[in-house]
């Protein structure tokens, strides 16, 4: 307890004091390039109750959250088919193997072509990207079930969806949320830079395209960190999430 | 040699040592034994200068010990984390010999007659993760041997391995360190082992750890496993060493 | 054991041969001006970059000219980011106070989206190879650097304790038992910064360059040369593929201890 009451306080003074000595060198040295640490914080404060920015992160958002809950929908399914028949797994494995090396990125510009919608456009890149951790972990999962559990349980004369269900499910579902959490936080990396690669109507990574044309760098970093402060968010509540659900298996 | 004085050390409120005293000779093998939890590791450790004891003196040759002395040397329980599973076991027992000063060939030298010593003349480029328990300990305490310390410390050195294992070990050291004419201080829970290994055998009470025995043990060198534990003197220097272990538990019980 | 995993081989380049060929007859049938067969991609490919003389191992100057600019900034950038990454990582690793001041800061750097830097380094400073190189570097550094930290922090304390019995230097430490065993994560976080970088460089490339295969990406989409487009595709693949592996190949040697002792173990 006190442990971690040092390092919580030991933590925020890292963090007041790098904002402070970032300030104080931008202000005596005098730099006009970067806005002053001040300026940029009261920019986020702002922008948290700006209509546009609060329109542009909803857009984001959905995007995310669709791209996100069609990666699970799609990547779990698919996952416990591969994991569960290693002979299929085998075979497409080189095709896998083949697929995921192509930077994500580098499919923005066909799919700008593909997708008139921009909807379906940042979907389909968030699915790309970030269905990979979900359907590795899933597989990996499966594939780590004790042989001993699974061979219990059918010599008590269950069925193979019987073990499934009740053995391998449970004990390749932690891989599978660590792939979700991955996931996450992928598909935030993704749902802005589709943003900023291809443009749009609206979303952060176009409000950071404006922002920059209109030589607004304040709100540039504003919208950054804002950013940033999100994904840590998202990051943490899985954590806890995960920790909360499995802790059977921490306790091991 | 070594000088222990009223060494008193506290983990907060768990006191694990009370005001310990103990000299150990030039040239002597001392075992301390003791139960488990004792606190003899806490000493080892002390003498080590891996532990600031909270009271009491250490002095290493009438230097009091506060960093890890120069001229000591360790043997670790668990080799596989005291050996270093990125070096080969030459390359193990050469790395303190760095220290002294030594260059690459007389460091190679230095490695390789401490591993023949152990019987290991064949497994120096080997890692590790490519020997046996009892192999890996060996090459832990040919490292130990290499950097020929003024005292030896061993933290039950055969705890890890198995009996016939154990034996061959026992006799390895109890030879080796004849020929060097070594000071060691060796730990162990095992009663037996504490009188076949030890010149002196010094009983460690339940925590907090107090001196509460120390034996002289005359038995005639060399020792042998089976001829030395049929001796008299060694039956009843085990049962008074057991009394000493196991009566201090019970009357630990009655109070 | 040999025959079976041949056999396994020969599956597995029959299975991708088979898909290759459906690729080409389902495209062929469906003739969608936007999903090309892959023959027609493997021909454009060829004629583009891999027709070039003998001299230059097939590579025209086209190809040279772009991949040269494209690979420099990526290893540039994540030999300056793994550099970086491996000493901070190794001093606040082995601090406990510093590393409770600068948990926040780092897990806050890990959570930017590295592309979202991108047009920031580009408003505040002169488009050009120096930024995306120093939008690479921090782009990729967090991998390195929390896997350093992490490695440092988790050195055995046995390891770490026989190295102060035996008197080693502050130096030796560090060289001979802290960086050994901080070495499998750090080169875990170093083969996730490499993949990351060539990401970073895409982006970098994609958003604001006149050089390198994410400009050629991005002009090749807006004159619609599809085939183009995904050939600039197949090859980023294929270059992370290669980045991949041959990374994977140097790891090898270097944790060859470490893959053994776990299989032993």
């Amino acid at each position: 307890m006190t442990i971690s009451g040092t390092r919580v306080l030991r933590g925020a003074i890292g963090v007041a004091g790098l904002l402070v000595a970032a300030e104080l060198a931008l202000r005596a040295g005098h730099v006009t390039l970067l806005p002053l640490v001040s300026t940029v914080l009261a920019r986020a404060a702002e922008l948290t109750v700006d209509g546009e920015f609060l329109g542009a992160a909803a857009s984001t958002l959905a995007s995310w959250a669709l791209g996100l809950a069609l990666t699970v929908a799609v990547g779990i399914p698919i996952g416990l088919l591969l994991g569960a028949m290693p002979r299929v797994e085998a075979a497409v494995r080189p095709l896998i193997e083949f697929l995921r090396p192509i930077p994500s990125v580098a499919l923005i510009p066909l799919a700008i072509l593909v997708f008139a919608e921009q909807l379906h456009l940042r979907a389909a890149i968030i699915i790309y990207a970030s269905c990979w951790p979900v359907l590795i972990n899933t597989i990996y999962g499966l594939k780590d079930v004790d042989p001993v559990a699974r061979e219990t349980l059918r010599s008590f004369g269950f069925g193979p969806l019987a073990v499934l269900v009740r053995v391998s499910l449970p004990s390749a579902a932690p891989f599978i949320a660590t792939g979700v959490r991955m996931a996450a936080s992928v598909a935030i990396v993704l749902a802005v830079t589709v943003e900023l690669v291809a443009g749009g109507t609206d979303g952060v990574g176009v409000y950071i395209l404006k922002a920059g044309g209109g030589g607004r760098t304040d709100l540039m970093i504003a919208a950054t960190v804002l950013t940033g402060l999100f994904g840590l968010l998202v990051n943490l509540a899985l954590v806890a999430a995960e920790r909360k659900v499995f802790r059977w298996r921490h306790a091991r | 040699m070594l000088e222990i004085i009223d060494v008193t050390h506290t983990y907060g409120a768990y006191r694990a040592l009370d005001g310990v005293k103990l000299t150990v000779a030039d040239g002597e093998l001392v075992c301390v034994v003791g139960p488990s939890g004792c606190g003899k590791s806490t000493l080892l450790r002390s003498v080590a200068g891996l532990v600031q004891p909270t009271g009491g003196r250490i002095l290493l040759d009438g230097v009091p010990v506060s960093q890890t002395p120069d001229n000591l040397a360790v043997v670790f329980q668990d080799y596989s984390r005291s050996l270093f599973p990125w070096m080969s076991a030459a390359a193990n027992v050469a790395l303190p010999l760095r220290r002294k000063g030594m260059d690459r060939a007389q460091r190679r030298t230095a490695a390789m007659e401490a591993l023949e010593q152990m019987g290991l003349a064949d497994a120096a480029g080997k890692y590790p993760w490519e020997m046996s328990g009892g192999m890996q300990q060996r090459v832990a305490i040919a490292r130990a041997l290499a950097f020929r310390p003024s005292l030896l410390l061993m933290d039950e050195p055969f705890g890890s391995v198995d009996a016939q294992t154990r034996e061959d070990l026992e006799d390895l050291v109890l030879r080796v360190c004849a020929h060097h004419g070594m000071t060691i201080m060796l730990v162990t829970h095992d009663i037996d082992e504490s009188v076949y290994l030890g010149d002196r055998v010094v009983v460690l009470s339940r925590a907090p750890g107090t001196v509460a025995g120390d034996l002289h043990v005359s038995l005639p060198s060399p020792r042998d496993q089976i001829v030395t534990r049929e001796h008299e003197t060694f039956v009843r220097l085990r049962a008074e060493v057991g009394r000493l272990v196991r009566g201090n538990q019970l009357s630990r019980q009655e109070t | 054991m040999a025959a079976r995993s041949l056999g396994g081989f020969g599956v597995r380049v029959a299975l991708v041969a088979a898909t290759v060929a459906l690729w080409e007859l389902v495209t062929r049938l469906a003739s969608q001006p936007y999903f090309p067969p892959p023959s027609t991609i493997a021909s454009r490919m060829y004629t583009l970059w891999f027709s070039g003389p003998v001299t230059h191992v097939f590579f025209t100057d086209d190809a040279l000219t772009m991949l040269q600019p494209s690979l420099g900034r990526l290893l540039v950038g994540w030999g300056a980011a793994s550099v970086a990454g491996v000493v901070l990582g190794l001093a606040i690793g082995r601090s406990q106070v510093l590393s409770d001041f600068l948990d926040p800061l780092i897990q806050f750097g890990r959570a930017v989206p590295p592309p979202m830097l991108v047009p920031i380094f580009f408003a505040l400073f002169k488009i050009g190879t120096p930024t995306q190189i120093a939008t690479i570097v921090l782009g990729v550094i967090w991998p390195v650097l929390i896997n350093a930290i992490d490695g440092a922090a988790t050195v055995d304390r046995q390891h770490l304790e026989t190295a102060r019995v035996f008197g080693l230097s502050r130096p030796q430490i560090i060289g001979r038992i802290i960086v050994p065993s901080a070495m499998p994560k750090i080169v875990a976080g170093l083969r996730l910064s490499l993949s990351l970088a060539l990401i970073m460089m895409v982006i970098s490339e994609l958003v604001g360059s006149n050089s390198g295969i994410g400009y050629r990406l991005t002009t090749a989409q807006q004159n619609f040369l599809i085939p183009d487009v995904w050939g600039c595709i197949v090859l980023l693949g294929v270059l992370g593929y290669l980045l991949n592996s041959s990374f994977l190949l140097v790891e090898n040697r270097i944790l060859r201890w470490h893959s053994r002792a776990r299989q032993y173990a």
